[in-house]
């Protein structure tokens, strides 16, 4: 059985790195993100042809990507959502206020950016982000997913 | 029979922003519905204490990230008549210009997303394969997709060449072309037809009752469009609201599929009639103490916005109030009596912008 479990692991690791499932949560944005990350779907930029698909379940999710400032309110169910993913998971913050909180920074129902409440790998910056910065965005996110992904000998590589 | 209580959102595959909906059904039909709001809040009226007033501009831009043009118009509008300038007629037409093509690209997303809603996924590709073309005509002119930041007070920032108003046209023309040859589709196709007549009907005197705005009250038979009071440079355009008598979806749908036609006919007279000159004024001091209202018809309805100044360059207050804020009441009060299938049908029927209501 043990050539069995090799080639599960190495299907497994090789599925995990190529067509990843996004999960998009609007945390508080203009919607000016969210529409361009919906914008990388449709026939112009058609992320689609590379197997990425957005769905609306976490436990179905690779990649959660999230626009917008958090507050008191939403960091709950953004937690929940993170906690919600299989592991290895990848964060992608996109736009200026999922960066730091941008332009509402000082406003008084904003906690900041994402990274106050849950780890971001990758920071696409922009107001609102361009769907070709976002694509570049989960392509990185995909670099960092692969050394993240178990090898054969069970560790994750470097 | 045992009634069931039935939560929807904050996120939830078929909701494009975050909102909760508490659905009590029996069986399938909804008996009430408890929305919960608050999850996008970012209190965005309180950041004119800290702000300038020329400054806050950028900041109301993003109220919303779909209408920020007509969001910043009309602040704008309404500090001009508070410091008694006018802007320069170019800068007029200029401002008709853009704020259609910003009606035409929030009309094409909610007919995609619309045609998505009850699965028509196709069809919500080719609407917003044609609303890419309308971003290119943003990016090429101002430099930015979506938010366009065009606005400034005493006029615009960016001008247009007459080169780039007669490829304007010339993309206008394809665009026209486009989504007639999707009307049919959207509008006489038996199952969308199934999905849509008579779910969700507002009567007109529900929706003058309940203080809908926009597309929903015209959908009703109500011609009410702020758009008749000529702000900007539209008193000089031929303008006649578009109406529909059904006041359901389908008529919904339909008011906004004619209304994109509509802004491509007045963008271009507006490209015909636009004069030569300055396209601002200089603004010095501060607005004086006072208030001052403004409104403004955005993709969505009536938006208004409340002024208050106490003769400095920080403003005392500024109160917004949205369109999908006047509109919530009467979504509320469609929703019992339909089947829950029906629910992403009629809830995206008026267009909700959570992100405007909640700022």
């Amino acid at each position: 059985m043990k050539w069995f479990a090799q080639m599960y692991s190495r299907f497994a690791a090789r599925s995990r790195i190529k067509s990843p499932w996004l999960l998009h949560f609007d945390c508080g944005s203009c919607n000016g993100c969210d529409i361009e990350l919906l914008a990388c779907l449709t026939p112009v930029y058609d992320v689609e042809r590379f197997g990425i698909i957005n769905v609306g379940n976490p436990m179905h999710a690779d990649i959660l990507i999230v626009t917008g400032t958090v507050n008191p309110r939403n960091a709950k169910v953004l937690q929940n959502l993170y906690d919600q993913m299989p592991e290895p998971r990848i964060v992608v913050a996109v736009g200026s206020c999922g960066l730091s909180g941008g332009i509402f920074r000082d406003a008084y129902n904003v906690l900041g950016g994402v990274d106050r409440v849950i780890p971001v790998d990758v920071y696409v910056p922009g107001c609102p982000a361009k769907p070709e910065a976002i694509i570049d965005g989960v392509v990185r996110a995909l670099e960092k997913k692969k050394a993240r992904v178990p090898t054969e000998s069970g560790g994750a590589k470097a | 029979m045992k009634s069931t209580v039935i939560p929807i959102g904050p996120q939830h595959p078929v909701l494009p922003e975050p909102v909760h909906l508490k659905l009590t059904v029996v069986d399938e039909v909804i008996t009430d519905v408890v929305p919960s709001l608050g999850f996008v809040h970012r209190g965005l009226e309180m950041l004119v204490d800290s702000r300038d007033y020329h400054q806050v501009v950028q900041i109301v831009e993003r109220v919303c990230g779909i209408c920020s043009m007509m969001h910043a118009m009309c602040y704008c509008q309404g500090i001009e008549e508070m410091m008694g300038i006018e802007a320069p007629p170019r800068a007029k037409y200029l401002r008709v210009i853009w704020s259609e093509l910003h009606r035409m690209h929030s009309h094409l997303l909610w007919l995609g997303l619309f045609a998505d809603s009850f699965g028509f996924e196709s069809l919500f590709m080719q609407f917003w394969r044609i609303r890419e073309k309308v971003l290119d005509i943003h990016e090429a002119t101002t430099g930015n997709r979506v938010i366009v930041s065009v606005n400034k007070i005493g006029g615009v920032g960016k001008d247009l060449d007459d080169d780039q108003i007669e490829w304007i046209l010339s993309e206008l023309k394809n665009i026209k072309r486009e989504v007639r040859r999707l009307g049919p589709t959207l509008l006489d196709d038996y199952t969308v037809k199934k999905r849509t007549v008579g779910r969700g009907v507002l009567t007109s005197q529900q929706a003058i009752d309940l203080g809908t705005v926009g597309p929903t009250l015209r959908a009703s038979g109500v011609a009410r469009d702020m758009r008749q009071l000529g702000y900007a440079a539209l008193g000089e355009l031929d303008f006649e609201p578009v109406i529909e008598e059904a006041g359901d979806s389908w008529a919904r749908c339909k008011v906004r599929f004619k209304e994109v036609l509509a802004s491509i006919d007045m963008i271009r007279q507006a490209a015909g009639k636009i004069p030569a000159g300055d396209i601002a004024v200089r603004v010095k001091g501060a607005p004086p103490e006072g208030e001052a209202i403004s409104r403004v018809e955005q993709p969505r309805g009536e938006v208004f916005y409340y002024i208050k100044s106490k003769g400095q360059k920080k403003l005392e207050r500024l109160r917004i109030r949205t369109p999908t804020f006047a509109n919530l009441p009467a979504l509320l009060s469609i929703l019992p009596g339909l089947y829950l299938s029906d629910v992403p049908v009629v809830v995206l029927s008026i267009d909700p912008c959570i992100s405007c209501t909640e700022r």
